[in-house]
């Protein structure tokens, strides 16, 4: 084990996928020769090390790359393609949503498209139309799975399982867990299931669901609320599609208290079905009304202070949990 | 192609925009790297200043204006104020989308720059909107929209370009063709590298220009917009020219081959036209022109410093016209 950044770790996952399958190639902007010289980032030197014919850059033409990774993966290729910020994925939704998520079952199962769509997401001060925190969407689609990393050992252990899963594959990256978020990364072809949640933290006293980097929010909030003797259970979810239900459900049974975290909008978000999923599951033991913490109902602002208002805090979550607690 | 010589006040009105495009954008440089005071990250168009003064002098205020990330020249060439330009960008109170918008979408109504898109490629499609109601209400007014070579490659754009010549609506879609497209060369993305040869296959004239020679520029803008404003749809020019500073400033050109840099440098559309206006006995009317320019940005620099940042609250307005308010 070494520790490592979470765009090494992914740039590790690329290179290993690579050397164990001659059908796993890269295609995306900039993904060979970028603008950055930054190690941290996730496809830093595989131009160099695998050359243009396993590492292409495309023009500007997110349709184009995602029909080309549709097209490919049902030829027997395992495409892994980028794209550079979340709100560029409409561009290639016609593609993601109306063909690699349903062609498949549309085929009665003869087909099958072993795709990977790497996003890159997160607020870093470029406006709405660079920063939209979209996974809510693709969850919604069924005939995709979606796996969100909150730290480098999972970024590489999910990119594996995703490249090499017969479906579908959306990872959502948060670009500043890239050089922020370092940690031990286990060496060799480690994979991290979809759709097994992890705990990051145990606690007591109530069940706080959350992914990507939210989990560092809900764990310095956790750390807050230690003090005070609240203690604050929070599952690092992982996988959004397949949801580890299971998990979710045993530690709300344990505590009695849920609430769920993410950056992403409040109305029609990801916590709207956690909420709902725990209420059906756990209404009985339920000792408070689940609880969503989310961004406001709006865009991502530009402007700084705004950007951060915009964002969830450990603050606001300690607040929740408190007030929870609070008979 | 029938041209007509520009008088001298014309020429000077085209070399003092460029001279405050490049004071503007050079303390935009200034600050991005010696103070790192600016969030997030700044777009230049050092080199490309020919373009936006010689097509935007070309508009009317009724035309209509669509730009890109790459806005500064085209804003400035336009009119809008530095100062409130330079506060958007700092994200100031005082900026003129209220800090909303930052450096990459930057939109002034007032003065028909309708609105912005930092998406590659979607400013062809909103400008085919546009001059459709151009068109659609048998106003005079054409739609200007600034494209990247890169953004080509978009399929929005070919979409646009169809739709606008098969309804003959009034676009003049402008393609600064500035070699790069992030780290991505011409050749990488463009396989006849050539954006304007594409007008054949729509039916409209397409056109390739010097995109250093500001008169080149404003000449043939101007002789292409009489065929929008005819009735007869839309066009493509294609300005030749270079992106001096990259993708950004964040960007250190890694990718670039020197002697690249230096042949552009050697063709800076500032330095030829004011040799040029010499050329042409105007040397006296250029003086001070400079230092005008650098005055102006020095007053936007002091507007927009005492410009506080927006109430963090703010960032709740703006969303709606009518908002929401069955909130719980
Ligand atoms: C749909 C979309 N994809 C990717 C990007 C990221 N991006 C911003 S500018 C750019 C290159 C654009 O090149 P070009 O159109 O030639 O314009 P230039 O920057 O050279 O002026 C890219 C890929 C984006 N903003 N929008």
């Amino acid at each position: 084990m070494t520790v490592k950044s979470t765009g090494q770790a992914v740039a590790e996952a690329l290179a290993l996928a690579m050397e164990m399958d001659e059908g796993v190639f890269l295609a995306g902007e900039g993904i060979g020769t970028s603008i950055h010289v930054n190690p941290h980032l996730p496809t830093f030197g595989l131009l160099d090390r695998f050359g243009p014919r396993r590492v292409r850059d495309t023009p500007v033409s997110e349709a184009a790359i995602a029909g080309l990774a549709v097209g490919a993966s049902c030829m027997g290729l395992k495409p892994v393609i980028e794209v550079m910020f979340f709100p560029f994925i409409t561009l290639a939704s016609d593609m993601l949503v109306n063909h690699a998520a349903k062609l498949r079952y549309l085929s009665g199962g003869l087909s099958s498209f072993p795709l990977t769509v790497r996003v890159k997401s997160g607020a870093f001060a470029a406006g709405c139309q660079h920063s939209h925190y979209l996974e809510a969407w693709f969850a919604h689609v069924p005939g995709l799975k979606i796996a969100y990393p909150s730290n480098p050992a999972d970024a590489k252990g999910l990119l594996l399982s995703a490249i090499f899963d017969p479906d579908p594959v959306v990872v959502v990256e948060e670009m500043p867990l890239y050089w922020t978020s370092h940690g031990e990364v286990p060496e060799g072809d480690i994979r991290v299931p979809l759709g097994r949640a992890r705990i990051a933290r145990q606690g007591g006293d109530a069940t706080l669901a959350t992914y990507g980097g939210a989990v560092h929010v809900a764990l310095q909030a956790a750390e807050t609320l230690q003090a005070e003797n609240i203690s604050l259970e929070v599952i690092d979810l992982r996988s959004l599609v397949p949801l580890d239900t299971a998990a979710v459900i045993a530690s709300v049974r344990k505590t009695g208290r849920f609430l769920a975290l993410h950056d992403a909008t409040r109305f029609c978000g990801y916590g709207a079905e956690l909420a709902a999923t725990v209420a059906e599951a756990c209404f009985g033991e339920l000792k408070a009304p689940p609880r969503r913490i989310a961004a406001p109902d709006i865009p991502v602002p530009f402007s700084p202070p705004q950007e951060a208002f915009y964002k969830p805090s450990a603050d606001q979550v300690a607040q929740a949990v408190r007030g929870m607690l609070r008979p | 192609m029938q041209r007509h010589p520009l008088d001298p006040n014309q020429r000077i009105g085209l070399h003092s925009d460029m001279l405050l495009i490049r004071a503007f954008e050079n303390h935009i440089t200034r600050m991005a790297h010696e103070q790192g005071r600016l969030p997030g990250m700044q777009i230049t168009c050092h080199g490309q200043e020919a373009v936006a003064a010689g097509v935007v002098r070309a508009l009317t205020p009724r035309d209509v204006v669509v730009t890109n990330h790459r806005s500064h020249g085209h804003l400035l060439a336009r009119g809008v104020d530095p100062g409130a330009l330079l506060a958007e960008i700092m994200g100031k109170r005082d900026g003129l989308n209220r800090g909303k918008s930052g450096t990459l979408h930057v939109a002034d109504p007032g003065r028909n720059v309708l609105m912005t898109s930092t998406v590659v490629g979607a400013g062809p499609l909103l400008a085919m909107g546009a001059a459709f109601a151009q068109h659609y209400r048998r106003e005079e007014g054409v739609t200007c929209v600034f494209f990247g070579d890169g953004a080509a490659a978009e399929g929005s754009v070919h979409e646009a370009m169809n739709l606008a010549a098969l309804w003959k609506l009034p676009v003049l879609f402008v393609c600064e063709s500035n070699c790069w497209a992030g780290a991505q060369a011409h050749q990488e993305h463009c396989p006849i590298g050539e954006i304007a040869t594409r007008a054949a296959s729509y039916g409209m004239p397409g056109e390739v220009v010097d995109g250093n020679d500001v008169e080149r520029v404003h000449e043939t803008a101007q002789v292409l917009l009489k065929h929008c404003r005819s009735g007869r749809g839309p066009v493509i020019m294609e300005c030749r020219t270079y992106r001096m500073h990259g993708h950004g400033e964040h960007d250190p050109q890694h990718y670039v081959a020197k002697d690249e840099l230096a042949s552009w440098a050697g063709r800076d559309p500032i330095v030829r036209h004011a040799e040029a206006l010499r050329r042409d006995g105007l040397g006296e009317r250029t003086a001070g022109l400079r230092e005008g320019a650098e005055l102006a940005v020095d007053r936007a620099a002091a507007f927009a410093d005492a410009s506080p940042f927006p109430p963090p609250e703010e960032a709740l307005e703006h969303l709606y016209v009518n908002p929401v308010t069955s909130e719980g």
